[in-house]
């Protein structure tokens, strides 16, 4: 190993330099002057993805670069989903800025604790290795139960993330369990030698085959798919909303990342057996998350059983194991998280002072309060739905076309009718803010930069599904599709 | 055919960003939303007669193309251009935009800028349909007027608009879903978006049959046919006038166009296999459903069932083309049927947008659509009972109307197909001479029935000038259809052609 190899790293340094000074600088901070926090978390998000841009390990005309002995790797996937990641926490920083506020938890534990989380989501987007996978989740994972229970008093937070801890805890003994198995058979945790030691043993070697089953339960676990949601809808809905915000956007990059890495990279010749796991998983996801989310009435309950049925969307993406499925799943991650972030936004956008606005109810007439934010929740909505020209549609016939050109037409007919099922209850949200009359006449009354980031979110919507081109060029240039 | 600026653009676009800008007006400033969405739609009309009298309507071939790549990765490309089945419904669609705002100027007092917005978002979308040449474009187009419709229904519709407006939109977005699947699949096959190109794409006849099914599923909800046209009436009687205006005038032949431009050219030979299906379903909707609009208490609902029968003559006349083909040796008899179905089309979009006006007319002055609240209207309002006896009688068909020449030729193409499909068709002109009439008799003619009516005030200026333009309109197509014929003329021989060829015989498919 050598300086130029840690180069690669340098934006994780920097992120994990940064969180450590926010903890420090925190110390000499008078309550009042606790902003300066933002802005150091905003600045390190801008140098963080200034850094990722400028790094020029292709130049050699390589497309991938490792370090640390390869189990760390940069390549186009991986720095896409970074630069989204920073993106998207910079737009989640905006809302939870006034959300903390607005609750009296304006702490610099957030900061510090999403940024390691946001350490964990770099290192498993670029992890090459079993350990580094491992190092990454667990890296995720700790700093969200912590996340979870971030209000002290709050009861169902904790016991959110009580349940979100013992949950995942399991789940991440079994990657583990299945991570030594695959160690056992492969006698390597490289993911490149255990895919070309996978192809010497022979796909159907029953230790491979134990490790990965115990293998997919851990990502399913992690991607939060039926039957290993059970954790989602209680932990969106215990913990705060800026939490929610984060746990339900940027990680699930990081999942996607970690399921094409693990099982494309490390066991892509056990296609056959993945992909059959993935397709139940993504059927039975994509009909619980849209059937359960209709009997919801409270609205982060509701985007949580929705996550599931984007969940499975994207294992659709994943499972014909081709570039183009892969860069479909890559477009639909980005896509949701973009989504979802604003979805959960408007939540943030409504709570008044002291109270969540986590039911349906609240968003009663907002058309008749505001009508641009009511626009703007309709995109999301819309989006979510899947109906053109918004960039949900984009994500949704991307990833049908990538089934349909794998000859899986059962699951893209599931596919399209629960989408229509899902439409439902995003249209009931739209019901209320149009043709309800409002309950409540408050003013809705945020800072400047919230505007501006939900505003840009919204029409991120639109404008990302009119001029989806380049994205989409990108996603699947990434597997060189 | 080479033009120097991108008609089709502007006509799609201006009235989106036009809307936008309605919308930025805001809340406050009503008239001034009133008068730029007047002048949008107006300046939107006015540019779209440019197609007709700049068209060559001696070629089938398509017109005023552009050409775009949109998203390069899947081929897609933003591909406009127009035939003679386009363009007399992008006139027809820029017509009603220019009315539906004139038809809204009092009535709507809440939201006035988003309700104007909405129409001439909706306007912009549906010209965009209309000229798609790329499937993925027009499939853009056709999902998202559902939203700004939707909106319309559940915000200035009536006291069961939530109910009407979600079944709308999941019954159409259900139907549509399966299109695309099918759309998908034409591009693996094909490699392509473009329609044009798919239209000469070997297919064979079991691929084509399960695309046909998957189009119908889109069109039949859009059309609507029976039996999957429950959503019409629910939605017709809750929308606002302006919204049952654009729906029967517009949106439904957004069902009849795709036929046109997807299932006879896309999949020829099967719908050759499957016509019997076809024609089986429109005459259940020509005889069943006129006979369920008899007995209708509403006059929306009434107009509603009139339309889904009338839409009947529109499928029928697509697809009797085949049955002809077995019986006779001149395409004559099949072209009768197209060009019926396509007169069709235009004829019913002004006579159902007229009769949907004239029951706004009445429901503004007594908040009822119910027959039974009204009787002995010609005595207090003598120039509405006028020009409404106008269209309820081109509504039945009478010859001199437009309503007479699109049912005419369908049922002569009838004939030559089989005796009984032309005695069934035939048979609306009773039933739609029953209902159309006896509404007439109940609501219009007779006693002054109660005090509402008595105080009735006869239509003022505004009003006058909707209905005279589509009184003119009607009697314009009804006397001197030639010039319609002939746009669409080379289009349809084309198609006819194109679909005498099978297009499963090329070997190794």
């Amino acid at each position: 190993m050598n300086s130029a190899n840690m180069l690669l790293a340098a934006p994780e340094f920097w992120v994990l330099t940064m969180a450590c000074v926010i903890l420090i600088v925190d110390l000499f901070l008078s309550k009042e002057r606790r902003g300066i926090i933002h802005m150091l978390a905003m600045l390190t998000l801008v140098f963080a993805a200034i850094m990722t841009l400028r790094s020029d390990y292709a130049s050699d005309g390589a497309r991938s670069a490792l370090a640390f002995s390869g189990s760390f790797i940069r390549d186009q996937m991986g720095d896409v989903l970074k630069l989204f990641s920073f993106l998207i926490l910079g737009i989640v920083y905006i809302y939870a800025k006034f959300f903390l506020r607005q609750f009296r938890m304006f702490r610099a534990d957030f900061y510090t604790l999403s940024l390691f989380a946001l350490l964990g989501v770099m290192l498993l987007i670029s992890a090459n290795s079993l350990v580094m996978v491992y190092l990454g989740l667990e890296l995720i994972s700790l700093s969200s139960y912590a996340l979870v229970a971030f209000d002290r008093d709050s009861r169902i937070g904790s016991e959110a993330a009580m349940k979100y801890f013992v949950l995942g805890s399991m789940a991440s003994g079994m990657l583990l369990y299945g991570m030594s198995m695959i160690y056992g058979a492969t006698g390597t945790m490289d993911l490149y030698q255990v895919s070309l030691a996978v192809k010497s043993i022979g796909s159907h070697d029953p230790l491979l085959v134990f490790g990965l089953v115990f293998l997919v339960a851990g990502l399913a676990f992690k991607l939060g798919v039926v039957p290993f949601h059970m954790w989602i809808p209680d932990v969106y809905q215990g913990a705060p909303v800026a939490t929610t915000l984060f746990i339900s956007s940027v990680p699930k990059m990081a999942a996607f990342a970690m399921a094409f890495r693990l099982l494309q990279t490390g066991l892509g010749d056990m296609q056959t057996d993945w992909s059959q796991m993935l397709s139940i998983l993504a059927v039975l996801s994509i009909i619980l998350g849209n059937l359960a989310a209709i009997a919801q009435t409270n609205i982060k309950r509701m985007l949580a059983y929705s996550t599931i049925s984007h969940m499975g969307f994207v294992l659709m993406g994943l499972l014909p194991g081709t570039a183009a499925g892969f860069g479909a799943g890559m477009f639909y991650v980005i896509v949701y998280s973009l989504m979802s972030a604003a979805g959960f936004g408007m939540v943030v956008l409504l709570s008044a002072r002291g109270v969540e606005a986590d039911k349906l109810d609240d968003f009663k007439g907002l058309n008749q309060r505001n009508s641009w934010y009511a626009a703007v929740m309709a995109m999301v909505m819309f989006s979510m739905a899947g109906v053109p020209v918004f960039v949900g549609f984009f994500a949704k016939w991307m990833v049908i076309k990538a089934a349909l050109d794998a000859g899986l037409m059962w699951l893209a007919i599931v596919a399209v009718i629960f989408s229509v099922v899902g439409s439902f209850y995003y249209l009931r949200v739209v019901k209320l803010m149009y043709f309800d009359e409002p309950v409540t006449e408050s003013n809705i009354d945020v800072p400047v930069d919230f505007r501006a980031a939900i505003s840009l979110n919204g029409i991120l919507m639109i404008g990302l599904g009119i001029f989806s081109s380049s994205l989409i060029a990108v996603c699947m240039a990434s597997f060189g599709a | 055919m080479s033009f120097n600026w991108p008609i089709l653009s502007v006509l799609i676009w201006l009235p989106i960003f036009g809307g936008l800008a309605v919308i930025a007006i805001g809340e406050h400033r009503p008239s001034l939303a009133k008068l730029l969405a007047l002048a949008i739609a107006g300046l939107t009309f006015i540019l779209s007669i440019t197609l007709f009298t700049a068209h060559d309507a001696t070629t089938a071939a398509m017109q005023f193309v552009e050409l775009r790549p949109w998203i390069e990765t899947f081929d897609i490309f933003y591909n406009l251009g127009v035939d003679g089945f386009s363009i007399p419904l992008i006139l027809l669609t820029t017509f009603f935009g220019v009315l539906v705002v004139i038809a809204g100027w009092e009535v709507i007092q809440v939201k006035v800028n988003q309700y104007m917005a909405a129409f001439l978002v909706m306007e912009g979308l549906m010209v965009g349909v209309f000229s798609a040449l790329d499937a993925m474009l027009f499939y853009v187009f056709f999902e998202a007027m559902l939203i700004p419709m939707f909106l319309v229904i559940g915000m200035w519709g009536g006291p069961r608009r939530v109910y009407a407006t979600i079944k709308f939109f999941l019954y159409t977005f259900l139907g549509s879903v399966f299109m695309l699947i099918g759309l998908i699949y034409l591009y693996i096959q094909s490699g392509s978006w473009s329609i044009l190109e798919w239209h000469q794409l070997p297919l064979s006849l079991e691929v084509q049959k399960w695309l046909f099914l998957g189009f119908l599923a889109a069109f039949s909800v859009k059309v609507p046919m029976w039996p999957v046209h429950t959503w019409l009436p629910d939605a017709h009687v809750e929308a606002p006038t302006g919204g049952s205006v654009i729906l029967a005038a517009i949106m439904l032949k957004i069902g009849g166009y795709g036929f046109i431009r997807f299932s006879l050219p896309v999949t020829p030979d099967a719908a050759a296999a499957l016509d019997w299906l076809i024609i089986t379903l429109s005459l259940i909707a020509v005889v069943y459903i006129g006979f369920v609009a008899l007995v209708q208490q509403d006059m929306k609902k009434l107009i509603a069932y009139s339309s889904i029968s009338h839409m009947g003559f529109v499928t029928l006349g697509m697809f009797i083309a085949f049955a002809v083909f077995q019986n006779t040796d001149n395409g004559r008899g099949a072209a009768l049927g197209v060009e019926g179905a396509m007169i069709q089309m235009i004829s019913h979009g002004f006579i159902s947008g007229a009769l949907f006006l004239c029951v706004g007319v009445l429901y503004d002055r007594l908040h009822s659509r119910m027959i039974a609240d009204y009787g002995g209207v010609a005595n207090t309002m003598p120039w509405f009972a006028a020009l409404a006896v106008l269209f309820f009688m081109a509504n039945a068909g009478l010859p001199g109307t437009s309503g007479f020449v699109g049912e005419f030729m369908v049922i002569l193409a009838a004939f030559q197909a089989n005796f009984w499909y032309a005695f069934l068709a035939a048979l609306t002109l009773i039933l739609g001479a029953a209902y159309s009439l006896w509404l007439v008799k109940r609501v219009i003619f007779g006693e002054v029935a109660n005090t509402n009516v008595a105080q009735l005030k006869d239509i003022n200026a505004r009003e006058a000038l909707v209905l005279g333009t589509l009184a003119v309109a009607v009697l314009l197509v009804g006397l001197w259809p030639e010039p319609l014929v002939n746009l669409m003329h080379a289009s349809v021989e084309q198609l006819l052609q194109h679909i005498q060829q099978p297009k499963f015989s090329v070997p190794g498919i």
